[in-house]
């Protein structure tokens, strides 16, 4: 045999192993796309979060506060209870929102996970189908309805606490708790089956330029946010909770003494105490999840029908918007909207850079189904 | 499949697992009452404070802050759990590209699994007991998950430096 021809037999053979295991509607592939699709939902919702409520809506939560403080002041208890009322809702509409981009994202992390170990899941491929369309939907459930808690409210509800959209997001939870279940014991199953031969997987054999810049950069990011963490619960963690019980006390002893001036300072500091909270952790979590997201889409490389060139201009892509989105929380305490901008700008990135991946991955399926079409005599499947 | 790579995939989905469980227990059980509870007690401190009872407005931050610590600590405990074993799985389906012997992977296995779990329970434990028993643990926890990590990334860029070298010669 010719080295031209054993080149093709080489490439013939990849692409058949290619079709194998990426099979249309197989569950490796709809845990890709549809992981990937979650994950950028959720961070174009977290960008758009971030753009347009976060901010205004901590405005909000700080003007009602200071709204209370000042009522206490004036010896108004029941504008006081009103006051407490709109913060309230403010939180509750900011965390519905920040539980629903980080549930989304890290489902869409766990689908990915689940679809570079598929080939270790010892089920037959209908099952493995169906446990996976059992995942994305319950990964598609429970974040839309811890959205729509805020608004639901507790409409209709049997519960006296738990609204409908609550009830909703818990049943998504558990699809998603029993798929992953499944998972482990297809995994176990494979584990405990004697003499299973290992599945040759293209994804692990994969040691490309741009899938090595991803597993490493992606690992350097991991360690830096962990570092991070660290730093932040050994100095900072404690100090915030007891900087934040001496703001409220510093508040209602003002207030109760009718010390206005009291009261304002305890403000500003308090203000200026949530934000330090707010970057660091952001800061930190932000810095492993881009990092983790990384490492993952190394694996995913061979999949990836784009030219090498423009593997690894996405590569550097998203590695550079992982570290500006942090770095640039960070640093908004100091430089303000020009720093949230640059932090808006960084998320940007690592969609823009997600969603090409997503669109070379799509062209893979579209270049793995097409000569099925072929060979069928356009009759298709 | 080496031993490694079992103790990172099955410990992983297994924590992944467990930190959903936990995490759909106190969605179900606890969280609503405990934002409830925060709530009704920051807004009773301050509605004491408008009717001069400084001693009720101390009760009242009080019993905030002790629901503000726990509550705060079942949400960390939850992302933290399912956060590292995400990263178990990921370094658990990359280790053959790391350039230690089996034995090495296996112990740095066992650090960055168990590492993983005590982390969240030093920090979950927390909530029921403010002795330092639980602080040594999560602060134990989370060396041995760095420790193993940066074990595990070192073990990354030496195979990909071995590679460059023997692509170049």
């Amino acid at each position: 045999m010719s080295s031209s021809q054993d080149a093709a037999a080489r490439k013939m053979g990849s692409a058949l192993a290619r079709a194998e295991t990426f099979a249309p509607l197989g569950a490796r592939r709809l845990l890709v796309l549809g992981g990937i699709g979650l994950i950028l939902v959720g961070m174009l919702f977290g960008d758009i979060f971030a753009v347009f409520v976060l901010h205004q809506n901590a405005a909000r939560v700080g003007s009602n506060l200071a709204g209370a403080a000042h009522a206490a002041l004036n010896q108004d208890a029941a504008a006081v209870q009103a006051y407490f009322q709109n913060v309230g809702a403010f939180l509750e509409n900011r965390g519905t929102k920040v539980d629903a981009h980080v549930h989304m994202i890290d489902f869409g992390y766990l689908a990915l996970l689940f679809a570079l170990t598929e080939p270790w899941i010892a089920f037959s491929p209908l099952s493995k189908r169906r446990i996976a369309w059992t995942f994305l939907f319950g990964a598609a459930l429970l974040p839309v309805d811890v959205f729509l808690i805020h608004y639901a409210g507790l409409a209709y509800s049997p519960l006296k606490s738990i609204g409908w959209a609550s009830i909703f997001a818990d049943f998504g939870g558990s699809l998603v708790l029993l798929a992953t279940l499944s998972w482990l014991a297809g995994l176990w199953k494979h584990l405990r089956t004697t003499g299973h031969a290992g599945q040759e997987d293209q994804l692990m054999a994969d040691r490309s330029a741009v899938s090595r810049l991803l597993l490493e950069g992606g690992a350097l990011l991991v360690l830096l946010g962990l570092l991070g963490g660290t730093y932040y619960a050994a100095f900072d963690l404690y100090r915030h909770e007891a900087q934040d019980f001496t703001n409220l006390s510093q508040m209602a002893a003002g207030a109760a003494a009718d010390n206005a001036a009291a009261v304002d300072r305890a403000l500003a500091d308090y203000g200026q105490l949530q934000g330090d909270k707010a970057v660091k952790i952001a800061a930190h979590a932000h810095v492993i999840e881009f990092g983790l997201l990384s490492m993952m889409l190394a694996f995913f490389q061979p999949y990836v029908s784009l030219r090498e060139a423009w593997k690894r201009y996405w590569a550097i892509v998203l590695l550079t918007g992982s570290l500006l989105l942090p770095i640039s929380v960070l640093l908004e305490p100091r430089f303000g909207l020009v720093a949230g901008g640059l932090a808006d700008f960084g998320g940007l990135l690592v969609i823009i850079a997600l969603l090409a991946t997503w669109v070379g991955i799509l062209r893979c399926t579209g270049s793995l189904d097409a000569p099925t079409f072929d060979f069928d005599g356009g009759r298709g499947r | 499949m080496s031993p490694a790579k079992r103790i990172l995939l099955i410990g992983g989905i297994a924590l992944a697992g467990w930190g959903m469980a936990h995490g759909l227990w106190y969605a179900v059980f606890a969280e609503h009452q405990a934002l409830d509870g925060i709530g009704a007690s920051l807004s009773s401190a301050f509605a004491s404070a408008a009717q001069r009872d400084a001693s009720g407005a101390k009760a009242a931050l009080d019993q905030y802050r002790r629901s503000k610590y726990a509550y705060d600590r079942q949400v960390d405990v939850h992302s933290h759990w399912i956060g590292l074993a995400m990263l178990l799985i990921v370094v658990g389906i990359g280790l053959d590209r790391i350039a230690f012997s089996e034995r090495i992977k296996s112990l740095l296995s066992i650090g960055a699994l168990l590492g993983s779990v005590l982390f969240p329970l030093g920090v979950l434990l927390q909530t029921v007991n403010h002795g330092y028993g639980p602080r040594v643990l999560a602060v134990l926890g989370s060396a041995l998950v760095f420790l193993a990590l940066a074990g595990f990334a070192s073990g990354l860029l030496s195979n990909s430096s071995d590679t460059k070298q023997s692509r170049q010669s």
